[in-house]
């Protein structure tokens, strides 16, 4: 280490030095504590409560053009045999599916086209695609995982059959429960990832009504809370549809 | 009577010190937020429950329940910041030179083992040092692999699909948390050291990391005690 000897002059200065170093250091603290205080009071990206403040909201759209651009379809997630999967599926939350107003023996599936045609298809219209199963390690937004074996039709099978081209050139598709009650928004490279189902089985039995009867979506380059279940609409656009947890807070693009 | 001026910290590296300070303090706390939603971890012996991270008045003193997204989001938006400042930090103790008083030397263990015993008042004589002793050459540098940890394993947790490789080499996903999460428990143990260190080690070594050097009087060689 570098060392001086100073004279009685010279440990002044070095006096003040120091003194100047630790107004310095004060002031940055004020500084850092003002700006801690103007970020955490920033007006909320939703105005309600458990919105996030708006600056937080544009790094989280910054970090998804950074990690977006991480992105492949051919990154495929892991899959396990079905031995490993889970007996039990964990179930998290029930918004969209109240059993009172829910009629099964009605349900279709909507998709709404761009030219605002609507193209109904039941489970059986469904069911003649190519079935897949993927069991991979389900990843929800709260820290746990499980590994779940879910079966269903490729949505990128379905975009092909039903000739949805034009479509699934836009950059979003929404998802909407029967009642509307919950609703996600997903871009459309992660929806076209080749494990992304429209999920009708559950360990190779019909899904439960919890888990989403009749239809759900598995896209395992999500955290659950994309996993819509209960599909009544579908629809696509240029702009980020509703996401029910979006408007909570949390981040839109939520990419694995 | 004289004085000497011992120059010990440069400028960028008690910036990045105390930049490193809030940051991290922010990145603990959003984290807490974050694990909260799944707080799974507790210490066992038999079906005894040493330590249950974390107890209920912990978390209400802190007002951690239901706060996730915003834990999410102040941690994915500090991240950065902390990144950044560890990869200067790195990048400047390389290019300055500063790493040689840094890095552990061939004699690392057993000096740090005399530095412990000095500490404790076992041993009279500290064993002769440079900027840092062995402890703390030990110390600093295993944080410094530690920050690498928290962003590798952090990377893994965030994006298991994308770079599922870096999951991979962490174990999978369940144990990146697990690591990320240790990882944290270990910079509140050095933090805790590195204070009771700070406030035995005095006014003249704390000053140092503020204005840069140390100030000692008298021709002789400084007492330390």
């Amino acid at each position: 280490m570098q060392e001086i000897q100073v004279d009685n002059a010279g440990a002044k200065k070095y006096k003040r030095k120091s003194l100047i170093a630790f107004l310095i250091f004060f002031i940055m603290i004020g500084a850092g504590w003002a700006g801690w205080k103007w970020l955490v009071t920033q007006p909320l990206d939703n105005g309600i409560k458990g919105g996030i403040p708006k600056p937080l909201r544009k790094v989280l759209d910054i970090n998804e053009e950074v990690y977006s651009g991480l992105y492949s379809t051919k990154h495929l997630i892991k899959e396990y045999p079905k031995s490993a999967a889970a007996k039990k599926a964990r179930v998290n939350g029930n918004l969209g599916l109240d059993e009172e107003t829910f009629d099964a023996s009605q349900w279709k599936l909507q998709i709404v086209k761009s030219s605002g045609d609507t193209l109904f298809l039941t489970l059986d219209d469904i069911k003649k695609l190519n079935k897949i199963d993927v069991v991979f390690n389900f990843k929800c937004i709260e820290g746990w995982s499980q590994i779940t074996w879910w079966s269903g039709v490729r949505f990128s099978d379905l975009i092909k059959k039903y000739g949805l081209e034009k479509e699934s050139a836009m950059k979003f598709v929404g998802m909407k429960t029967p009642d509307e009650e919950y609703y996600v928004g997903i871009d459309m490279p992660s929806i076209l990832q080749p494990q992304t189902i429209l999920c009708y089985e559950l360990n190779g039995k019909p899904l439960p009504m919890n888990q989403g009867y009749p239809l759900r979506l598995i896209i395992p380059v999500k955290y659950g809370v994309k996993h819509l279940k209960r599909i009544g609409t579908i629809d696509f656009s240029n702009t980020r549809p509703p996401d029910y947890w979006a408007e909570k807070g949390y981040d839109y693009y939520t990419g694995l | 009577m004289s004085v000497k001026i011992v120059f010990k910290h440069k400028l960028a590296t008690r910036w990045m010190h105390w930049v490193n300070f809030p940051v991290l303090t922010i990145m603990i706390w959003s984290g807490m937020l974050i694990y909260w939603a799944n707080d799974i971890y507790e210490v066992k012996i038999g079906n005894t429950v040493l330590v249950k991270f974390f107890p209920e008045w912990f978390y209400k003193s802190l007002h951690i329940p239901y706060r996730l997204s915003e834990g999410m989001a102040f941690h994915f938006v500090f991240m950065w910041l902390f990144m950044i400042n560890g990869l200067l930090y790195v990048s400047y103790t390389i290019i300055s030179g500063e790493w040689r008083y840094l890095l552990p030397n061939k004699h690392v263990f057993k000096e740090s083992w005399q530095v412990i015993l000095h500490d404790l008042h076992i041993r009279k004589q500290a064993p002769d040092q440079l900027k840092y002793n062995a402890a703390q050459r030990l110390a600093y540098t295993m944080i410094i692999f530690m920050g690498l940890g928290s962003l590798l394993t952090g990377f893994a947790i965030y994006k298991p699909v994308q770079i599922q490789w870096l999951t991979n080499i962490c174990g999978g996903y369940e144990a990146a948390r697990l690591e990320h999460f240790l990882l944290t428990v270990g910079y509140v143990l050095f933090f805790l050291i590195h204070i009771i260190q700070v406030i035995l080690a005095g006014w003249n070594n704390f000053r140092a990391m503020i204005a840069g050097f140390e100030v000692i009087k008298g021709d002789s060689q400084s007492k330390k005690i």
